[in-house]
């Protein structure tokens, strides 16, 4: 890591976001305060830069087993605002894990800004897992701003697992997921969110299962501190075959507010579609029964908010 | 070890003040094991909560080890050695049995000593240290869990609220081994068990019973159990609705 001129701010947000303590292994492309500070291409992972705007093709080539692609993005500079456009080409019967992510830390007065639009195309058979976590940390006034597009495009029978974390330190996010799944496809979507302070978190998905078989289970797990807010909005469109399941699981606290928006569109007869969700505090007694194990009320309610966002 | 005095418990209902202990007074000595019987809606379950903070009492004093804890916390009373095992166990999402051992036992213990702590409530520790202690598994399951988490704990003072429940009759020999097990294993340590099972009874040294709110009987199982068993009905006789 030492050959990338990365200093102690940038490293530690590395290990938060993509648990980066040396230089991975495999493909990986790590992004610092708007440039590429490491790049490395594999035989059959290529990362190339686009011409027209900011971002990377990491294209996979059809058949590769068991490579990791690491994309981890980190800003430090206060004031920098930034839309970076990375597309995914999945190659066919593939087998690969996909690691993003991005922290910022803001000590300054200007807000910080990533939008990361991340477009994968995901091939025939190919088996993808995606973990993406966000971090921000600073205690300048300046606020620490993640607008993350992800959109997805399954081809037929191809598996897609969505990991997705935002637990600390970021005011703003609006977070936009887009999904089309064709014949046999299945996208599984496991998202964790904290929020304190002021902070504001917008989370919508548009998941659209076009093909006989397709599925989907989207679910949300979600805690809201302090004066936070969020907003939950998963939407599930059937139009053949299919099934879906979206759950939105949230604990609020002191003055937190939630938001839970299901959707449902069933187009066809044969679409099985189920929504759940549940917002409500942490349940008395299951910190009476922690407490009945010698933790204080202040270290149950730690751990039970530690163990449903793990 | 445990010493209650003149506890009395009303709760408010209607308007009106609903008593659901007077004045019950009682001792748990060093290496006893205590059954509190009765009907129900008799206060059994109120008297145990009481013991371990959850509820406080509106009158009368509690001491533990001769030390007043009246006033004091779940959390304090729990570090001065008293567990509770409760009747209906609680569910959490994301915490697995593992977890919740380690919290209890206070210490990172490892998964061959959680493996123990398991084994000795009849569970095969390899299919349940990772399992999340949520709805997926059984009632009969969360019991057994529950028990275990008062085994890690190895305090002088375990309360049980009625451990029985859920636990289908092939396991109730384990059970009744659970408690002989963990008399000899804690020196002088002593156990509160609220429970309406003969068998049960049958391992006490001293039984109590409750009736109405108050305490009707008290003594060595000898002398007690022969008055309560083979006797008509401990309910009163349901009268028509006119």
């Amino acid at each position: 890591m030492n050959s990338m001129n990365l200093d102690s701010i940038q490293k530690r947000l590395l290990e938060e976001i993509a648990d980066l303590h040396s230089i991975p292994e495999g493909a990986y492309n790590i992004r610092s305060n708007s440039q590429s500070v490491g790049r490395v291409s594999t035989a059959s992972i290529e990362i190339t830069s686009k011409a027209d705007v900011s971002g990377m093709d990491i294209r996979i080539k059809p058949g590769t087993k068991h490579q990791s692609v690491h994309i981890p993005v980190v800003l430090t500079e206060s004031g920098l605002s930034e839309t970076v456009y990375n597309d995914f080409f999945i190659g066919e019967d593939s087998d690969v894990v996909i690691i993003a992510g991005c922290g910022i830390d803001n000590c300054g007065r200007q807000d910080s800004e990533h939008d990361g639009i991340h477009r994968f195309f995901v091939g025939k058979n190919a088996k993808v897992k995606y973990v993406e976590k966000h971090y921000g940390s600073g205690d300048g006034a300046g606020k620490r701003i993640l607008n993350p597009g992800t959109e997805v495009y399954m081809e037929e029978n191809s598996f897609m697992e969505m990991e997705m974390a935002q637990i600390k330190g970021v005011d703003d996010t609006d977070r936009n997921t887009l999904a089309e799944l064709a014949a046999g496809a299945k996208l599984i979507v496991r998202e964790r969110l904290m929020t304190h302070g002021h902070q504001r978190a917008l989370s919508k998905y548009d998941v659209r299962l076009n093909g006989k078989g397709a599925s989907a289970d989207v679910v949300s797990r979600s805690v809201a501190r302090d004066d936070s807010y969020q907003r939950f909005d998963a939407k599930v469109v059937g139009n053949a075959p299919c099934s879906g399941h979206t759950e939105c699981d949230s604990i609020i606290m002191d003055n937190g507010r939630i938001l839970a928006v299901p959707g449902l569109e069933a187009n066809d007869v044969d679409a099985a579609l189920v929504h759940e969700a549940a917002i409500g505090k942490i349940a008395g007694e299951q910190l009476t029964k922690l407490m009945t194990l010698g933790l204080t009320e202040q270290e149950a309610e730690e751990q039970i908010i530690s163990g449903f966002l793990k | 070890m445990l010493e209650l005095e003149n506890i009395s418990f009303e709760v408010a209902e209607g308007g009106q003040g609903r008593e659901i202990l007077r004045n019950v007074s009682l001792s748990v000595p060093k290496g006893r094991l205590v059954v509190i019987t009765g009907p129900n809606g008799g206060g059994k379950s109120t008297l145990a909560r009481l013991i371990m903070g959850i509820e406080k009492p509106t009158g009368g004093v509690i001491r533990f080890n001769g030390q007043d804890i009246t006033n004091m916390s779940v959390t304090e009373r729990a570090r001065l050695g008293i567990a509770f095992a409760f009747q209906q166990p609680v569910r959490f999402k994301g915490l697995r049995v593992l977890d919740l051992l380690r919290l209890a036992a206070g210490k990172d213990i490892t998964p061959s000593d959680a493996c123990d702590y398991l084994s000795a409530v009849g569970l095969c520790a390899r299919d349940y240290i990772n399992r999340e202690v949520n709805a997926s598994l059984s009632g009969g399951e969360l019991k057994r869990i529950e028990i275990a988490t008062v085994l890690a704990r190895a305090t002088k003072l375990s309360i049980f609220d009625e451990p029985e429940a859920g636990i289908d009759l092939w396991s109730f020999q384990n059970l009744i081994e659970v408690f002989q097990c963990m008399r000899s294993n804690i020196h002088d340590s002593s156990i509160v068990i609220i429970s309406h099972q003969e068998r049960i009874l049958n391992i006490a040294d001293e039984i109590v019973v409750l009736r109405g709110g108050v305490l009707s009987m008290q003594g060595p199982r000898e002398s007690i159990l022969p008055q309560l068993t083979g006797t008509a009905s401990a309910l009163q006789s349901c009268r028509r609705i006119s």
